[in-house]
């Protein structure tokens, strides 16, 4: 998703990071300025192949999140109809190691927020 | 293909007219992403599903564009308003082009 | 130490160590972390326990002499031999053995006789940790202290004997409440255990909320409880917090093995908390730590001691707080007879096989602290002998009772420190580039800035290899200087050692027990004489 537009945008990105490139196609390069957006992950990861990650923006028409670590750092859309009971929904990504992940809504009066938390991703072992 | 996709859902089975409920969904797929290899060293070509949707009688709850860095088994809990009584039918699109559906009824009191 | 002008044992009786309870109408009585010790042991106070972030130079990482200047302990006091490294030696021939089962018992027995409807919580690392423990997957220690009277508990190494027994016991062995507000079916994410349970006391309704070891599919192996997931979960625990004052609670406990630093973020989060008795991380405190209006109370390790928390609950709140942290001195308390007879039964089983002597020590043998302990070195020169490794890699337990000089060495001292149901002793090839990975790895769990990124636990140990730490380092920037002993040449990145280690969260990690590759090891020495290890450089910052 969003491939199409990344390559529209090439000239103009072209000293952005992958994730930063991301977040432009997303906003259409409008500045993030809103607040309104919880991002819940664990601060340490249990397994790094599904670790959970919550969004919630009231109010938002959609959400992207990004693992900024990840070689592809996408990793969804979410669009919220009309029966959307919250603007908010849970799933279980892959992080190729400690991180921050990212998520920005856009708000249906057209701002953006964003949020942030670190996740960090151990080989394990040890403990009291 | 991916072999033995099985879609799950949790919905509670009422609501009250205009009640938001939680719904859960889980369906197993092994989302190839395209970034691994096998023994001989080749790279396993991208298998995932790409989206997902929830509707309620025809309009939208939910619909989430899926990367690679979804999980495998894609989980997702997320919140629906239900006003009258009705279906909900729950949508996944694989990259092969396969469609997996599962729908709920819930009766509103 | 001034411990010459003592005849300490005659000084100290019962009725004093066990002492009386403050004003108030709710008795709490706690317990953590007892790793399965059912007899009275040695255990030396860790020397070296560095805080880090928010938590630099806060208890409980004070050690020492300025632990005994912080709270006013006498040099060869009691308190001194109970809570501090320093002397260890010659105040343990003084003082004796810590801990014991029974002497727990008599303990309950006092504090109950005042207060009979005393509330007894178990902070969890009970039934791993011991030879009987281990055979019996943790059966002893459930029936022991079911008869001690428990009323909850919560959890840790409980997980390490595999999702169906811990599931076994809770359904039709245990009498206390195993709770757990952070335990999640992994699937669903819904919750597993129950989060908490209501207490009447003196017509004041008490909420005993269960917090277990956050990291656990971590720390330990996830295959031994595939659909778990655990997590700090502070959202979780305000939620469950909230919905134990709605069903009336007029004060709220929290049961927590999330390890100090952990639980004093927490508090600082979590509003609505009035005590947390803490765990896992095996500090001990002779007063409670007060975060906001939450008091953290912190009760040790392997039996030594027992804290009395007596709350003055008045009008639906909290008034007053009164905390006495018990010593189990073992020659001064007596033993209640029927509690020895009831242990006695759970080690008759084993008792020949974990009498077997296999050698001396010359040297104490202890385990905690940050960094090496003697025993872990002597754990690592097995490994470094019998596995024919270049390098040894012995995980940071906190728990391993310790050994005095000129003892002899039992089965059932190898056991009490290295007990556990995951023991393979591997040997493998890894290149000097994936050691500094692992010790950077494991440097952050410890010394990561913020609390909630930390496991617990103490640095991997490590024999063979010489290395510089420097903590407030960030990740990956804090282990230099990697050095191969046996030639004094630093460790290649690209060059591969053969290393040698235990208790892998790997499934299917393949080798001897652990207990077997030590036992060999110290037959063949007969005695064994352990060098302070100064082969690791630590810089505090
Ligand atoms: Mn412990
Ligand atoms: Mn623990």
């Amino acid at each position: 998703a969003g491939s199409g537009l990344s390559v529209m945008l090439g000239g103009r990105m072209a000293l952005a990071t992958p994730t930063e490139e991301l977040i432009a196609n997303f906003t259409g390069g409008a500045e993030i300025t809103g607040e309104g957006l919880t991002l819940t992950a664990p601060e340490i990861a249990e397994n790094g192949n599904t670790v959970p990650v919550e969004v919630d923006a009231p109010g938002a028409e959609s959400i992207i999140l990004l693992a900024t670590g990840n070689p592809n750092p996408d990793v969804g859309v979410f669009h919220f109809g009309p029966l959307a009971g919250a603007q908010m929904a849970s799933t279980r990504i892959r992080l190729a190691g400690t991180q921050e992940v990212v998520a920005i809504a856009k708000m249906s009066d057209g701002s953006f927020a964003r949020a942030a938390q670190e996740v960090k991703v151990t080989i394990g072992g040890c403990g009291g | 293909m991916a072999e033995n996709v099985t879609p799950r859902v949790r919905v509670p089975k009422e609501a009250a007219a205009g009640e938001v409920i939680t719904i859960k969904t889980l369906i197993s797929h092994p989302m190839e992403s395209g970034q691994r290899k096998d023994k001989e060293g080749n790279l396993i070509p991208r298998s995932i599903i790409n989206r997902f949707t929830c509707t309620f009688n025809g309009e939208t709850v939910i619909d989430v564009a899926m990367e690679p860095a979804i999980s495998t088994n894609p989980y997702f809990e997320f919140q629906a308003k239900v006003p009258e009584s009705g279906t909900f039918t729950f949508t996944w699109i694989d990259d092969d082009g396969s469609t997996y559906e599962d729908t709920k009824e819930i009766a509103v009191a | 130490g001034n411990w010459s002008r003592l005849a300490a044992q005659q000084r100290l009786s019962q009725e004093d160590l066990i002492g009386t309870g403050g004003p108030g109408n709710v008795t709490l009585i706690h317990i953590t972390d007892i790793h399965a010790q059912t007899q009275p042991i040695w255990f030396r106070e860790p020397e070296i326990n560095l805080g880090v972030g928010e938590a630099r130079g806060l208890v409980p990482h004070v050690t020492g002499v300025a632990f005994r200047k912080l709270y006013g302990i006498e040099d060869g006091s009691p308190l001194d031999y109970a809570l501090t490294y320093d002397d260890f030696v010659a105040l343990g021939r003084e003082y004796g053995r810590m801990g014991g089962l029974d002497r727990i018992a008599t303990v309950l027995k006092a504090i109950r006789a005042e207060r009979p409807d005393a509330l007894l919580l178990d902070g969890g690392d009970t039934w791993q940790g011991s030879l009987p423990a281990l055979r019996t997957e943790g059966a002893d220690m459930v029936r022991l202290f079911n008869a001690l009277g428990t009323d909850a508990m919560t959890s840790h190494w409980e997980f390490t004997l595999g999702i169906d027994r811990v599931n076994q016991i809770v359904e039709n062995e245990l009498d206390p409440a195993f709770l757990g507000a952070n335990i999640f079916d992994a699937t669903w994410d819904e919750p597993a255990y129950e989060p908490f349970k209501m207490f009447e006391r003196g017509g004041t309704a008490i909420a005993v909320i269960g917090q277990a070891f956050p990291y656990l599919p971590i720390a330990n192996p996830s295959w031994m409880f595939p659909d778990l997931s655990f997590g700090v979960r502070q959202e979780r625990m305000a939620e469950v917090v909230q919905e134990a004052r709605d069903a009336g609670a007029e004060v709220v406990v929290v049961l927590s093995h999330n390890g100090f630093d952990v639980d004093r973020k927490m508090a600082a989060q979590v509003p609505g908390i009035d005590v947390i008795l803490t765990g896992h991380t095996h500090d001990a405190l002779p007063e409670p730590v007060l975060v906001g209006s939450t008091h953290l109370i912190a009760s040790g390790s392997h039996g030594k001691f027992v804290s009395r928390v007596d709350l003055d609950v008045q009008d639906g709140a909290l008034k007053g707080l009164t905390h006495r942290l018990i010593p189990i001195f073992s020659d001064v308390i007596a033993p209640d007879a029927e509690m020895t007879a009831l242990v006695e039964e759970t080690r008759a089983p084993f008792k020949d096989e974990m009498a077997e002597v296999l050698g001396t020590t010359d040297s104490l043998l202890y385990r905690r602290g940050n960094f090496n302990g003697t025993w872990d070195d002597l754990i690592c020169n097995a490994l470094i002998s019998e596995r024919e490794a270049d390098i040894a890699l012995s995980p940071g337990f906190r728990w391993g009772a310790s050994l005095m000089p000129g003892q002899e060495i039992t089965r059932e001292d190898v056991f009490n420190a290295t007990a556990m149901s995951y023991p393979e002793a591997y040997r493998s090839e890894m290149t000097g580039e994936t050691l500094k990975l692992i010790l950077e790895d494991v440097a952050d769990n410890l010394f990561n800035p913020d609390p909630y990124y930390q496991q617990g636990g103490d640095m991997v140990r490590v024999g063979g290899m010489g290395y510089r730490i420097d903590i407030a380092q960030p990740q990956g920037s804090r282990v230099t200087e990697m050095t191969l002993l046996s030639s004094g040449e630093k460790i290649d990145p690209s060059r591969t050692y053969v290393v040698a280690g235990w208790a892998s969260v790997n499934e299917g990690t393949e080798g001897p027990a652990i207990w077997d590759v030590v036992e060999s090891h110290i037959r063949k020495q007969g005695t064994v004489s352990i060098d302070p290890n100064t082969s690791v450089d630590v810089v505090a910052g």
